[in-house]
């Protein structure tokens, strides 16, 4: 019978399966980080409980940290937190990108560019975004701490099958139009709501186009719409990208691996629960103009009103979400000035993300009223620019240029966006106070962010970008 | 985990859909490496204004959700970050049962394997019940081990309820004990496919 990838790995991983239960099923790669880890490692201690195969772990540190000055975290809290996470890899055995690691990062940058996410494979992190690594054709999701603490002493999870929903994207990319417009563009369309109880694949030409990394923005925001899980079957631009990295299979095993590896695709004539399209034609630079990821609008659009909305319960929301961002309605998206930009986070800070920001700011400067930051996703990614140049190309603009990390994605270190001001950021999450208590985040792609850099505005990229070129010309 | 028993309680109302665990419990206060105190944290940034003093506008402030152990909230409740500290902190404030229609994935099972009993019923139902629950003095009891609650004014509603989960939690288990009964699967399972 034709098989879903997501049949796959789940039939190939369950290591118990009884009627009426959820399954057993085997994770290969765990990824932890100081902040959903403590009590799990705290759990096992007060039972006398070991990690069943530290081998399979691998922690990092980055949602706490500093990344002005990393050595010095002033927060005594997040302090201890970071030596808790030390403390615990030392006493266990795990792997641990220290803040003096090369290879620190974010959890969801460093796994794929080490060449710990391979396609096939069971990922879980205390962290929702794990589903980033579904790029990969990896089942990724996030788990919490009691699951971090489950699969700690057993390598295990009790899981029950969520249904498989395709995502089909078809069409052709237009200029300035970005991975992160689909799935903002996608969310806007469906709903929050849109992948709850499901995983999702996505298919289509438009993906079968992208790059790893925009593959990875995709997934990345995957549980934005609600999903478990989303992936994408392997194919020769995942084998590309995997080939060479750090803990990779190397050689012959590389080879053998790819053949396992292509044996995962999704069979045609599979069948899904539910389909879903989208047109990537139809979509343009999108702009969040609300509280949630679906409260969004393409560039050319003004905001909406809450009448514009069936439902009583979606019509107050609305409201709320226009009194938090202190917008009107009607207000075009291109009217709406900004304060700060963040240019980073899980979805955003890979090299490709840096070049593609670099390129719309090199020989321009930030307005005047804008801070703005580039926090790379990782020590690699910021040494990586560093080595391309891209970092004086910020700095010259105008922009900070940090050490990896979290940081303004969800304000835990001193990157925090104060009340009442209002952020362009390359994130995935605009939930009231993510960034900082009265923050207002408008989540946008990297070109985007850095557009509204150097104009104090939201712009129309595609336009700006044509601008750019008309006056370096002249 | 405690057993779960059949208990009969005050429903707190929080009409709001897309309710995230942002709200629920802001980051500032995920940088404790503790499992517990997190209740007086709980929708820290509705539940106080910048001083400090109690928002009275905010649904759980109001007196008539005064010692609440049923939240009853909209759909999509807990999206968002996977954070357990959302669930401590319910549970910490004395939320024993989250009645909803529908709930963010991660969350739902965080609340399972703290014992807090998460129901799902129709957005009708949940209507209706908000608007009753708003009565002072109003009380639900919530019964697992028949799926049913009532509040013995007319208002009967059965739930699904996963088997699994009404077994762990009738039962108040340990789930990483059950797991562990299955070792012997596990390292069979690593010997043939290649994990060690
Ligand atoms: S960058 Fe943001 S979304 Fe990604 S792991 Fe860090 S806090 Fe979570």
């Amino acid at each position: 019978m034709a098989k879903t990838i997501i049949d796959k790995i789940w039939e190939k991983h369950t290591v118990v399966k009884e009627e009426g239960k959820p399954d057993l099923l085997y994770i290969d790669l765990h990824l932890l980080h100081e902040v959903t880890s403590p009590q799990a490692f705290e759990g096992l201690r007060e039972k006398n409980r070991t990690v069943r195969r530290p081998e399979l772990c691998f922690a990092t540190m980055d949602h706490a940290i500093p990344t002005a000055n990393r050595m010095v975290i002033q927060d005594s809290i997040a302090k201890k937190q970071v030596e808790t996470l030390e403390k615990n890899c030392r006493e266990f055995g795990i792997r641990l990108q220290d803040l003096n690691s090369e290879d620190q990062g974010i959890v969801h940058v460093i796994g794929p560019e080490l060449g710990l996410t391979l396609p096939g494979k069971t990922i879980v992190c205390g962290d929702s975004h794990t589903s980033t690594h579904g790029a990969f054709g990896a089942l990724a999701f996030g788990i919490g701490t009691s699951e971090v603490e489950h699969v700690l002493a057993t390598q295990t999870l009790w899981q029950s099958k969520p249904k498989s929903l395709q995502v089909r994207i078809s069409g052709k990319l237009g200029f300035g139009v970005t991975a992160k417009d689909i799935i903002l563009a996608l969310i806007a369309k469906y709903g929050v709501g849109l992948g709850t109880g499901y995983i999702i694949e996505f298919t289509g030409d438009t993906i079968r186009s992208l790059t790893m990394e925009e593959r990875m923005t995709i997934c990345n925001m995957s549980i934005e719409a609600g999903a478990k899980a989303g992936l994408i079957s392997p194919d020769e631009v995942t084998f590309d990208y995997i080939k060479g990295r750090k803990y990779a299979p190397h050689g012959t095993e590389f080879e053998q691996k790819v053949e396992e590896w292509k044996a995962l695709a999704t069979d045609s004539g599979a069948v899904y629960d539910k389909t879903l399209e989208l047109n990537a034609q139809e979509i343009e630079p999108m702009i969040t103009w609300g509280t949630n990821p679906s409260m969004g609008v393409g560039v050319s659009q003004s905001v909406p009103s809450p009448g514009q909305f069936e439902s009583e319960s979606d019509q107050k929301a609305v409201g709320q979400a226009l009194t938090y961002m202190g917008l009107e309605a009607g207000t075009e998206m291109t009217d709406i000035e900004i304060d700060r930009v963040f240019i980073g986070s899980c979805t955003n800070s890979r090299i490709s993300d840096l070049r593609a920001a670099a390129k719309i700011v090199q020989g321009k400067k930030v307005h005047p009223r804008v801070t703005a930051i580039v926090v790379p996703g990782s020590q690699r990614v910021k040494r990586l620019a560093e080595q391309e140049g891209l970092d004086r190309i910020f700095i010259e603009a105008g922009f900070e240029w940090r050490d990896s990390g979290c940081s303004m994605c969800l304000g835990m270190n001193p990157d925090i966006v104060p009340s009442g001001e209002r952020c362009a950021s390359t994130s995935n999450r605009n939930f009231e106070g993510r960034q900082g208590k009265g923050a207002r985040t408008h989540l946008v792609s990297p070109p985007m962010a850095a557009a509204a850099a150097v104009s104090g505005k939201f712009v129309d990229v595609r336009t700006f970008e044509e601008r750019g070129a008309y006056y370096a010309e002249v | 985990m405690r057993k779960f028993k059949t208990f009969t309680g005050k429903p707190a109302v929080l009409d709001r859909v897309n309710v995230d665990t942002d709200q629920i419990i802001p980051k500032q206060f995920l940088k404790r490496i503790e499992k517990s105190g997190y209740g007086q944290f709980l929708f820290f940034d509705w539940r106080f204004d910048d001083q400090g003093k109690e928002n009275k506008e905010f649904e759980l402030n109001k007196p008539q959700a005064q010692g609440a152990n049923i939240l009853v909230t909209g759909p999509n409740f807990g999206c968002g970050s996977s954070r357990e500290h959302a669930p401590w902190a319910l549970k910490d404030y004395g939320i024993d049962c989250i009645i909803a229609p529908s709930f963010a994935d991660i969350f739902y099972n965080n609340c399972l394997k703290n014992g807090i009993l998460v129901i799902k019923l129709p957005e009708e139902v949940i209507k209706d019940l908000m608007q009753r629950a708003n009565a002072s003095d109003y009380q639900l009891t919530v019964n697992l081990s028949e799926q049913e609650i009532s509040d013995g004014q007319g208002f009967n509603y059965p739930f699904d309820f996963d088997p699994y989960w009404k077994e762990m939690l009738m039962n108040g288990w340990d789930e990483i004990s059950l797991t562990l009964k299955h070792e012997d699967a596990i390292l069979r399972y690593e010997e043939t496919s290649g994990v060690l």
